[in-house]
C-alpha cells in the first residue's frame, strides 16, 4: 500500500494535512469573530479591516510571505516576542507553514461566513430575543446554525487554498524536507531535479485526489445540513 | 394586568405620539397602515427604543427614558407573535415550541406543552419542520411558542395579515380560545375591523400616530370617528344572547342591549352568547313606524350625531335602548326625512343581513 510513495513523499503528504488541518482549524474563531464584526458591526475603520483580512488575496503571495518573515521571523518584532516569552519558534518550522497558509485562506475563509451571516434573517434573532434568549444564546442556538452551511464552505476553501499554498509559504518557511517541504513545495522540488517528472506526477495525482476529497466531503456536509433546514 | 403606555418617536416625516392604557383582555390597536400600530408594540417588546416613552406592566417598568431605566428585550418576558410567523427553520415543531420554554423562570406559573398543544390543535404537527407547514398551522406554532414563554404580556401584531381568507377562519376559532382560556393578556394590533369586533374587549384607535380615541371596544366600533376610518366597513357591534328559535319562522331571536334581534337561525342553544354586527350600509331609517314590511327588525331610537362622510354621504349615529347604531344614508334621503340630532327615529335592518353575524363567545 505504501510501495507507490517513497517515504519522503509519504512525509511531504502528512505534513501537507497536518499543515493544513492546524491552519484551518485555528482561523475558526478568529474567522468567525472578524466575519461576524464585518458583517453586523458599525465601527470607525470597518472599511479599513475589511482591507486588511482581503489583502493577502491581492497581494502577490510572496510579499504575503516575505512581510510574515519580517515580522514573524526569529529576528521580527513579533517573532523575538513569541520566542522569548513563550519559547514558540515559526520561522522554518511547520508551524510556520501553518502560520502563512491560515493568512492566505482567511479571506475565503472569512468571506463565506460574512455571506452566510448576512442572508440570516434578522427577524429571527429578534424572536429568538422577545422569547427570552440573550444575544449568546441568539448566536449559539440560531445564527450559528443557519451559518453552518457557510462555516462549512469557508473551512473547506480554506483547507483547500492551505493545499496548495507555496509563494508565501517558501518565502517564509523555506523548503526544508520533513519540515517545512509541503506538497507543493515537494512538486517543485522534484521539477528541479532531473528525472523528478516521475515523482512531481505521483504527488500531482495525490494533490488531485486530496481536493476533490475535500471538495466531495463538503458537498455532502452542506447537503446533510441544508436538508434539515428544507425538510 | 394593566399595561400602561407612553411613546413619542420620530421617523424621518413621521411623528409617533401615543398614551394609552389597558385593562386586562384584549386589547386591539386598531388603524391604517403607516398609523404607527407596530412601532407601538415594538416599544413595548423592547425591539424598538423610542426618543422618550414610559412602559409600564403591572407596575414593572420596562421602559423609562426619562429615568434611563431600559430592560432589554430578553428580560421582558413579553411574548410576540408577528405578522409572519418568524418559526425557527432548522428546529422541528417541538423544539420551535419549547425554545421560549428553556429560558422562563421556572418558578413562574404559565401553561404547559400539551395544554397548548392541545388549545391550538397542533399535536400532529410536532415531528415536522416549519418549512413542511402551511401558513395557518406556522402561525399556530408561533402562537404556541410565544405563550409557553410565559409572557406577562402577548404582543400580536397582525398575526392574520399575511393569511387568505380561509386560513383566516381557520386560526380565529383558536385565537378565541386564547382569549377565553389562556390568562394571558393580548395586544392585538389589526387593520381589518371584522377580526376587532370579534376578538377585542379594549379598542385603542391610531391615526397618523395618535390615539384618536379609546375605550371598551362594544361602544368604540360605533363610535363616528371609528366609523370614519375605516370607510365602507362602519359597523356596529352588540352583544347579544339567544333567547329563543322560531323554526317556523325560520329565526333566532336574540336580546342586546338596543333589543329583541331577529336573524337566520342559528345553531346555539338558549342563553348562548354571541355578538351580532350591523354593517352601517345595512340600516334604513324611518320617521314613522313602517307597516307592512318584510324587514324584521325595527329598533326605535334617537339620532345623536349626523356627519358627512368624506364621499358626500351621511352617517348617522342613533341610540336605541343604551346601545348604538349607525346608519348611513344620502344626503337627500336625511333632507327627505329631515332629521337632526334628538329626532326619533327607526332603525331598520332585515334578518338576513344579519347572517353574517359572529360566532359564539
Amino acid at each position: 500500500m505504501t510501495d507507490w510513495l517513497r517515504p519522503e513523499e509519504w512525509t511531504a503528504l502528512r505534513l501537507s494535512l497536518l499543515v493544513s488541518t492546524t491552519a484551518t482549524a485555528a482561523s475558526l474563531v478568529p474567522g468567525l469573530a472578524v466575519a461576524y464584526l464585518l458583517a453586523r458591526g458599525r465601527f470607525w475603520g470597518k472599511a479599513l479591516v475589511d482591507t486588511l483580512v482581503h489583502l493577502p488575496l491581492i497581494l502577490p503571495p510572496v510579499v504575503t510571505g516575505y512581510l510574515l518573515l519580517v515580522w514573524f521571523g526569529r529576528r521580527g518584532p513579533i517573532g523575538t516576542f513569541l520566542a522569548d516569552s513563550f519559547g514558540i519558534v515559526l520561522s522554518f518550522h511547520w508551524t510556520g507553514a501553518a502560520l502563512a497558509c491560515a493568512v492566505m485562506g482567511f479571506p475565503l475563509l472569512v468571506r463565506a461566513i460574512r455571506l452566510s451571516i448576512e442572508a440570516v434573517d434578522i427577524r429571527l434573532e429578534q424572536a429568538a430575543g422577545t422569547l427570552g434568549a440573550n444575544r449568546a444564546w441568539v448566536f449559539g442556538l440560531v445564527t450559528l446554525p443557519l451559518i453552518l452551511p457557510g462555516i462549512i464552505a469557508g473551512m473547506i476553501l480554506s483547507f483547500a487554498k492551505s493545499m496548495g499554498e507555496f509563494g508565501a509559504t517558501i518565502t517564509f518557511v523555506s523548503n526544508i524536507p520533513g519540515e517545512t517541504q509541503t506538497l507543493p513545495s515537494a512538486i517543485y522540488t522534484f521539477t528541479q531535479v532531473p528525472g523528478g517528472e516521475a515523482g512531481a506526477m505521483r504527488l500531482t495525482v495525490v494533490s488531485v485526489a486530496v481536493s476533490m476529497a475535500a471538495l466531495a466531503a463538503s458537498e455532502f456536509l452542506a447537503r446533510r445540513v441544508s436538508r434539515r433546514l428544507a425538510a | 394586568m394593566r399595561l400602561s403606555v407612553e411613546v413619542e418617536h420620530r421617523l424621518g416625516e413621521f411623528a409617533l405620539q401615543a398614551a394609552f392604557d389597558a385593562p386586562s383582555g384584549v386589547t386591539a390597536l386598531f388603524g391604517r397602515s403607516g398609523s404607527g400600530k407596530t412601532t407601538l408594540v415594538n416599544v413595548i417588546g423592547g425591539l424598538l427604543r423610542p426618543g422618550r416613552g414610559r412602559v409600564v406592566v403591572d407596575g414593572v417598568v420596562l421602559l423609562d427614558t426619562d429615568d434611563g431605566t431600559e430592560i432589554p428585550c430578553h428580560r421582558r418576558r413579553i411574548g410576540y407573535v408577528f405578522q409572519e410567523a418568524r418559526l425557527f427553520p432548522h428546529l422541528t415543531v417541538r423544539q420551535n415550541l419549547l425554545f421560549g420554554r428553556f429560558f422562563a423562570p421556572r418558578r413562574e406559573r404559565g401553561p404547559d406543552l400539551p395544554g397548548v398543544v392541545d388549545l391550538l390543535g397542533i399535536g400532529h404537527l410536532l415531528a415536522r419542520r416549519p418549512a413542511g407547514l402551511s401558513g395557518g398551522e406556522r402561525q399556530r406554532v408561533a402562537i404556541g411558542r410565544a405563550l409557553l414563554s410565559k409572557p406577562r404580556l402577548l404582543l400580536m401584531d397582525e398575526p392574520l395579515a399575511s393569511l387568505d381568507a380561509a386560513r383566516k377562519a381557520e386560526i380565529l376559532p383558536y385565537l378565541e380560545r386564547l382569549r377565553d382560556e389562556a390568562a394571558v393578556p393580548i395586544v392585538y394590533v389589526s387593520h381589518a375591523m371584522a377580526e376587532v369586533a370579534r376578538l377585542a374587549d379594549t379598542l385603542v384607535l391610531l391615526e397618523a400616530g395618535r390615539v384618536i380615541a379609546a375605550g371598551p371596544a362594544s361602544d368604540l366600533v360605533s363610535r363616528l370617528d371609528v366609523a370614519r376610518a375605516e370607510g365602507d366597513e362602519a359597523s356596529a357591534v352588540l352583544e347579544a344572547e339567544v333567547i329563543g328559535h322560531d323554526a317556523e319562522l325560520g329565526v333566532t331571536v336574540l336580546s342586546s342591549r338596543a333589543g329583541e334581534l331577529r336573524i337566520p337561525s342559528l345553531n346555539l342553544p338558549a342563553g348562548a352568547r354571541s355578538r351580532v354586527r350591523i354593517y352601517a350600509r345595512d340600516v334604513l331609517l324611518a320617521v314613522d313606524p313602517p307597516g307592512r314590511i318584510s324587514a324584521m327588525n325595527v329598533l326605535p331610537g334617537t339620532v345623536s350625531t349626523i356627519e358627512e362622510l368624506p364621499d358626500g354621504s351621511m352617517m348617522l349615529q342613533l341610540d336605541c335602548g343604551d346601545a348604538r347604531l349607525l346608519s348611513r344614508i344620502t344626503r337627500g334621503s336625511l333632507r327627505a326625512l329631515g332629521l337632526r340630532p334628538g329626532s326619533p327615529a327607526y332603525a331598520v335592518v332585515k334578518a338576513a343581513a344579519l347572517a353574517d353575524r359572529l360566532p359564539a363567545i
